[in-house]
């Protein structure tokens, strides 16, 4: 069963997964086999930071220090995000 | 015409040899007619030219595509676009050092087929001994750190193997199961009374699916297509007609879906003789069921219209005679007891298998 993150988790895209910058509209994707996710500017500045090394704590304090925000609320926002991003097999936690 | 659409996915029938001869091959009948293969130069473009249209998802498939010894150099071509390459393989022919290669050049998912979970029985619809090869490849595809789809065309013969399937691609550690069921067009429209499956046998392999999916979320994505002709809604084909993907076959055409140049009267270019650009916006063929305007009724006044644009043209063609037609899937079409016939024909029948072969066959009745 999958466990859900936690602040301590250090998430990094799964490996069957690429995210790009789509040209045509200037937002960033995921893609994965047969599909792809189109991300707003937010879940994009999330998934870049998504690199095995930084945990989920220290993507939400750099995230919250650039956009000057509420770190409680962003905090639940990122989290939110990456669990289900997990549950697609979209992200898995760093070995 | 071109505005409202881009197509996102480019599917590449790289050629239509193969090493397999499944019984449900989704190639044309008269695939081995059809021999003049585009070079490597050809394709190159193609990808240059459908990544300006918007492709950002790369399908290299056949036929068996590693035929093509080109393979490395294409793969490479679609790394530096940036595009999103699964290769569609059987697995045959294949070495460790070239799938080392076919890595290094840029892949991004590699798919691999197998019949069933047996060596008998997937080599049996293989028409060829491959099994053991594919579980080999399986297995290096892993080891060279590699994304690993295992995908299972679904039938009456292998839909008891589903819980053994399951197993086998957590053996593998498979990244994605695909449990295709059969689409009845093509080689497994001619062997659709061999195939087709009993609602009870959907029903419990549904169930494996869906209970597998739960337990396995975020370590294995386990896909489950149904059979249409156990739906009473068509399936949105291709999602929609010219709508987002890009099919071309090994000679070079262009077509909104891989079997669309099996309906006639429907008339598609060559990318060797115009650019992908103005086929998109501009072809008769492409243009032909996009929108609503094609449609008559039932289709035309439903309010599942713009979900499933009146289901697949291709099966409405091969079952009706008419592509315009609402596709008999749907039970408000007035040819939906074709469907049922079909159906009731598959209670305990037992037909021959029909091997994908070079010798055109007859359309069944």
């Amino acid at each position: 069963m999958l466990e859900p993150l936690t602040p301590e988790s250090r998430p990094c895209l799964a490996a069957k997964v690429r995210l790009r910058l789509d040209r045509k509209t200037g937002q960033h994707m995921l893609l994965y086999p047969e599909r792809g996710l189109v991300l707003n500017a937010t879940a994009t500045a999330v998934v870049t930071l998504c690199t095995g090394e930084r945990t989920i704590a220290a993507i939400i304090g750099q995230l919250a220090a650039q956009y000057t925000q509420e770190q409680t609320a962003l905090g639940k926002e990122v989290l939110q995000l990456l669990n289900s991003l997990q549950e697609r097999g979209l992200i898995r936690v760093a070995a | 015409m071109n505005a409202p659409y881009r197509p996102y996915t480019l599917v590449a029938e790289l050629t239509y040899r193969c090493p397999l001869r499944c019984p449900y091959c989704s190639n044309p009948l008269d695939w081995a007619r059809r021999r003049n293969e585009l070079d490597t130069e050809t394709w190159v473009r193609v990808l240059h030219e459908a990544e300006e249209l918007g492709v950002v998802q790369l399908n290299l498939t056949g036929g068996e595509p590693l035929l093509r010894n080109d393979l490395e150099t294409l793969i490479g071509a679609a790394k530096q676009l940036e595009l999103y390459t699964n290769l569609i393989t059987s697995g045959l022919p294949l070495t460790r050092e070239r799938l080392q290669r076919i890595r290094d050049a840029g892949v991004d998912n590699i798919q691999v087929s197998i019949q069933d979970v047996t060596a008998a029985a997937s080599d049996r619809i293989a028409g060829v001994a491959s099994f053991e090869k594919k579980l080999e490849v399986c297995a290096w595809v892993k080891q060279l750190g590699l994304p690993l789809t295992l995908n299972v065309v679904l039938h009456r013969d292998n839909l008891a193997s589903v819980a053994a399937i399951i197993e086998l691609a957590e053996r593998l550690g498979a990244d994605r199961l695909e449990l295709a069921n059969t689409q009845y067009l093509g080689w497994a429209l001619v062997n659709r009374s061999a195939l087709l499956p009993q609602r009870e046998q959907l029903a419990a392999a549904r169930a494996l699916a869906a209970a597998a999916r739960q337990r396995l979320l975020g370590c294995m994505e386990v896909l489950y297509v149904t059979p249409d002709y156990y739906a009473d809604q068509p399936k949105t084909c291709m999602d929609g007609w010219g709508q987002r993907f890009i099919v071309i076959s090994p000679e070079g055409l262009m077509l909104p879906c891989h079997a669309a140049h099996t309906i006639p009267g429907l008339s598609f270019q060559n990318v060797r003789d115009q650019p992908l650009s103005a086929i998109w916006s501009d072809s008769s063929g492409f243009n032909a069921f996009r929108g609503e305007g094609w449609m008559r009724e039932p289709c035309r006044s439903c309010e599942r219209r713009s979900v499933d644009f009146g289901g697949c043209r291709c099966q409405a063609y091969h079952l009706t005679g008419d592509a315009a037609a609402t596709d008999p899937i749907c039970t408000l079409a007035p040819t939906h007891e074709l469907i049922l016939a079909a159906r009731a024909a598959a209670v305990n029948k037992v037909a021959p298998l029909r091997y994908r072969s070079a010798a055109r066959v007859a359309a069944p009745e």
